[in-house]
């Protein structure tokens, strides 16, 4: 076993355990927490594909921006205290059986699917995760959606604007 | 001569402008412009009648095709009339019949208000108009909506007073039994328009030879159920002498002188057919002659006025087919005429009486109206003396002939018609007596009352009786005098060659005799009997069972009517109820039901719906990628 | 790496974000998660990028197989940066209103 399926094992037990305590967390602030840790996480398996950009994008935009935005949002409206009222226990229990199963389902499926066994990702290898190649791309067959995402940007901050403002 | 193709169309249409007429105009018209209307267009359409007559008369024949009325493919009907003896004959009749009965319906009717009197003259100018259309028509077809027609009128003028419950049963009566006989004249064409393709008169007669014999059987027994119930023949007789709920008019129009005529019509149109099959013919002869016997059986203790002349004329139209079935044709049609004289005037003569009687109709309230009514008695007793066959009157001739034929055909069928005819004077002349002899029975206002008719009354009855009188000359028989016989020579063309009477003229001598003198001694029996001492009392035995008509009605009533009803009872309350309504509520509660159920689903809690989702996902894929691994999967997680 | 890991790995992480909307009802908890199923399966799109680049650089070194895989990733994050940024004030709007952000109180719907 080398470095990269060490790095990748670590990695993945990381995502799963702190994805879990984001949900059992009682605390909306630790939740916050353990998800910035999902994130950064994934952020290191992007660096283990060789997608140096989306890494760092992950790390910036979700870690940094987003979350710091949900911290933001719990703390004016002062939600950091456990007064989440909780679900009735058989509630959670069919939520969990029903995501369980759903989960079930797919990795039956993907069990299923014979030509996926023999493919392989490729690792710490290839060059079209770098800034250079993705940025070609995106300014030049991209560049439409580019363009529509902007404009996607300032309706979404326009609509957060007018529904902030209704009192 | 196209003329008569240009014309011939004038002989309904008048009526039926008539009818529209009256019929629309019936809150704004008078009471003597309707009259006027109504007459007129029967007037006019029998002036055309009697220049069609004119045109016929020679030999000729014609069919006038307006329009195709049903085009397809190969498959047409035109709209065509038929203008040949036969019909020209029937035309005179109905129009010249329906004329007088018009006239006299303006004074009959003149108590009723002026928009039900137009109403009763739009009935009458459509019936005329049905009827026409029936004669004139050129093909089975034409001649069903006719048929049809006729079938609406009766029962609109049956129930002409819809007030009374009792005679809108009686128009319902009519209908459906109408109805019944109808469905085997359908089936008759149908059955002709599948094995011969055609429904024209000419166009069946001359193809008619290359029918098997149990086809042509079989139509022609169709056909005779059509006859049985519009000529009220044994089993489908019973509506007619309940129609007699219809004013004492719409009883001389339709059912004596020329709606029950309608089945002779039709036979004996369809002649060819019959001759083809002897099974018909025989049916028809013994159909006929039984009805012949038993109306006149029952009529013997019937005490209605117009009860008795409603089982006359069934017995009459039973004669009828006793011609036509023993292949008379000809006796038929004449004997069609001359009853339509003497029975017209009987029963305009009956509704005179009815009339001074102010409404009443039971003969024993009647008596010694001979001095009161002397126009009415008079043309009344000619009525009787023609309908029960004395020489030289009309009924004598058209009698005689069918007997003579009946005879040559089977003896049998001679006695008996005799033994009908006796019956039928008996019971006439008990009428007559009844009627006009003896002491008056009514009260002490209806003696006060009793008068003359006006003469729009008496005119047509002066009319009638006079052609009940020498009706007959038109078909003298050839015993009497060489070629005599107008009316067979009138209508050669149209009917098939009847059997040659191959009987001595001594044999008919006898014949003539015998049938003169039975019936001569049953009207003296019945006048001594019926003038002095009436038959007041309720009957008893036999005549009970006679004057309840042979339990006839309470046996349809049981065999047919009751286990319907029975039957619709139990549809009604069980099948309809439980079963239908059950269903159709039923449904109706289970969707309520269901929609209250599944309403609970839309709880709004965001939480329900995305466990419904994310369940659903995981069915659908359950589904969908079902080829067992995924069970395998989870057999095995589970072991 | 096999890909068969990753599928797995990101089966588990978008079934945790669909656990976590169903059991939990605080609105910014389970929009969380949400964002966790994004990024679930933004890790399989970067995987299958680069599978099939692996599968194509075989054949042909230059070659730019599985740039728009990573392309739909950043378009993505774009997406879901500004889905925050409205879930989050209509999530600020609803506390304003009902004093809580709890999503059973957003059943006003049914009526």
């Amino acid at each position: 076993m080398g470095i990269t399926q060490i790095l990748f094992w670590v990695l993945s037990a990381v995502a799963l355990i702190s994805a879990i305590m984001v949900l059992l967390s009682k605390n909306p602030v630790h939740s916050v927490l353990w998800l910035i840790m999902v994130f950064f996480a994934i952020s290191g398996h992007y660096i283990l594909l060789n997608a140096q950009f989306l890494a760092i994008v992950n790390l910036i935009v979700y870690a940094g921006a987003i979350m710091v935005l949900f911290l933001f949002v719990i703390m004016l409206m002062n939600l950091n205290t456990t007064t989440e009222p909780q679900k009735n226990l058989w509630l959670k229990l069919t939520g969990a059986v029903a995501g369980g199963c759903f989960m079930m389902m797919f990795v039956s499926l993907v069990r299923q699917a014979g030509d996926m066994q023999a493919k392989t990702a490729q690792v710490t290898d290839g060059n079209i995760g770098l800034i250079k190649n993705l940025g070609k791309a995106l300014f030049s067959d991209y560049v439409v959606p580019f363009e529509i995402s902007s404009v996607l940007f300032l309706s979404a901050m326009v609509g957060a604007v007018v529904i902030g403002k209704k009192a | 001569m196209n003329n008569v193709l240009h014309f011939a169309w004038l002989v309904p249409f008048f009526p039926l402008l008539g009818f529209l007429v009256n019929g629309l105009g019936r809150n704004k018209l008078s009471k003597s412009a309707v009259g006027v209307v109504g007459c007129g267009a029967v007037l006019l359409s029998f002036l055309v009648s009697v220049w069609i007559f004119l045109q016929v008369k020679g030999g000729n024949t014609y069919v006038a095709e307006y329009f195709p009325f049903i085009n397809s493919a190969d498959f047409k009907i035109p709209f065509a009339f038929q203008i040949d003896q036969l019909s020209s004959l029937f035309l005179l009749i109905i129009t010249g019949i329906g004329f007088l009965i018009h006239l006299y319906s303006t004074a009959y009717m003149h108590e009723e208000n002026s928009a039900h009197f137009a109403r009763f003259f739009a009935y009458l100018n459509l019936f005329v108009f049905s009827m026409l259309l029936l004669v004139m028509g050129a093909n089975y077809v034409v001649m069903f909506i006719g048929w049809e027609g006729v079938g609406l009128c009766s029962y609109l003028l049956i129930g002409y007073w819809f007030g009374n419950d009792a005679y809108n049963y009686a128009a319902k009566k009519a209908f459906v039994m109408n109805r019944i006989g109808d469905l085997g004249f359908l089936l008759a064409i149908f059955w002709m328009l599948a094995k011969l393709g055609t429904v024209s008169y000419g166009a069946v007669f001359s193809q008619a030879a290359e029918l098997t014999t149990a086809d042509a059987t079989i139509i022609a027994i169709l056909l005779f159920v059509g006859a049985m119930g519009k000529s009220a023949q044994i089993p489908l007789y019973t509506w007619l002498p309940d129609a007699m709920a219809g004013p004492t008019p719409v009883s001389a129009l339709i059912h004596a002188a020329t709606m029950v005529t309608a089945g002779i019509y039709m036979i004996a149109r369809s002649n060819v057919l019959y001759s083809l099959s002897e099974v018909a013919q025989h049916l028809v002869a013994i159909v006929g002659l039984a009805t012949a016997l038993f109306a006149a059986t029952i009529a013997i203790k019937q005490n209605d006025i117009k009860k008795v002349l409603a089982y006359s004329t069934v017995s009459q139209l039973g004669y009828m087919f006793l011609g036509l079935g023993v292949g008379a044709y000809t006796g038929a049609v004449f004997h069609v005429m001359t009853h339509a004289f003497f029975k017209a005037l009987l029963f305009l003569g009956a509704g005179s009486v009815i009339h001074a009687m102010h409404h009443e109709q039971d003969i024993r309230k009647m008596g010694g109206l001979k001095k009161k009514l002397p126009i009415t008695h008079l043309t009344f007793l000619l009525g009787c003396i023609a309908i029960a066959g004395m020489p030289p009157f009309s009924g004598f001739f058209s009698k005689d002939e069918i007997l003579a034929a009946a005879y040559a055909h089977n003896p049998i069928y001679w006695g008996l018609g005799v033994a009908g005819a006796a019956m039928t004077a008996f019971y006439m002349f008990r009428l007559y007596a009844t009627t006009f002899f003896g002491e008056f029975r009514g009260t002490h206002e209806q003696e006060h009352h009793v008068h003359e008719s006006p003469s729009a009354m008496t005119i047509p009855l002066m009319v009638l009786a006079l052609l009940s009188v020498v009706g007959g000359f038109i078909g003298i028989p050839e015993v009497f005098a060489k070629d005599a016989h107008a009316l067979h020579h009138f209508l050669s063309p149209v009917l098939v060659t009847e059997q040659a009477h191959t009987m001595e003229h001594s044999t008919e001598y006898m014949l003539m005799g015998i049938s003169v003198a039975i019936a001569a001694i049953a009207i003296l029996y019945a006048i001594n009997k019926f003038s002095k001492k009436p038959e007041l009392g309720e009957p008893a035995g036999l005549g009970n069972v006679l004057a309840n008509k042979w339990y006839v009605d309470e046996l349809y009533d049981a065999v047919v009517v009751k286990p319907l009803h029975g039957l619709s009872v139990v549809l009604k309350n069980v099948v309809e109820r439980s079963g239908i309504d059950g269903l159709v509520n039923g449904t109706g509660k289970l969707v309520h039901y269901g929609s209250r159920q599944l309403r609970l689903l839309q709880s709004g809690q965001v939480g329900a719906y995305l466990l419904a989702m994310i369940l659903s996902i995981v069915v659908f894929m359950l589904v969908w990628f079902n080829d067992g691994t995924i069970m395998n999967l989870l057999n095995k997680i589970v072991k | 790496m096999p890909i068969n890991y990753y599928i797995f790995l990101a089966m588990a992480l978008f079934s945790i974000g669909v656990i976590g909307v169903l059991t939990r009802r605080n609105a910014i908890i389970i929009f969380m998660c949400i964002e966790l199923m994004l990024n679930a399966v933004n890790l399989l799109l970067v995987a299958f990028s680069k599978m099939h680049h692996g599968a194509a650089v075989a054949a042909d070194a230059a070659s730019q197989v599985g740039v728009d895989g990573q392309l739909f990733v950043f378009f993505i994050m774009v997406v879901a940066a500004a889905e925050v940024s409205v879930g989050l004030a209509i999530i600020v709007m609803m506390y304003r209103n009902v004093h809580s952000v709890d999503i059973n109180f957003l059943n006003r719907l049914k009526n």
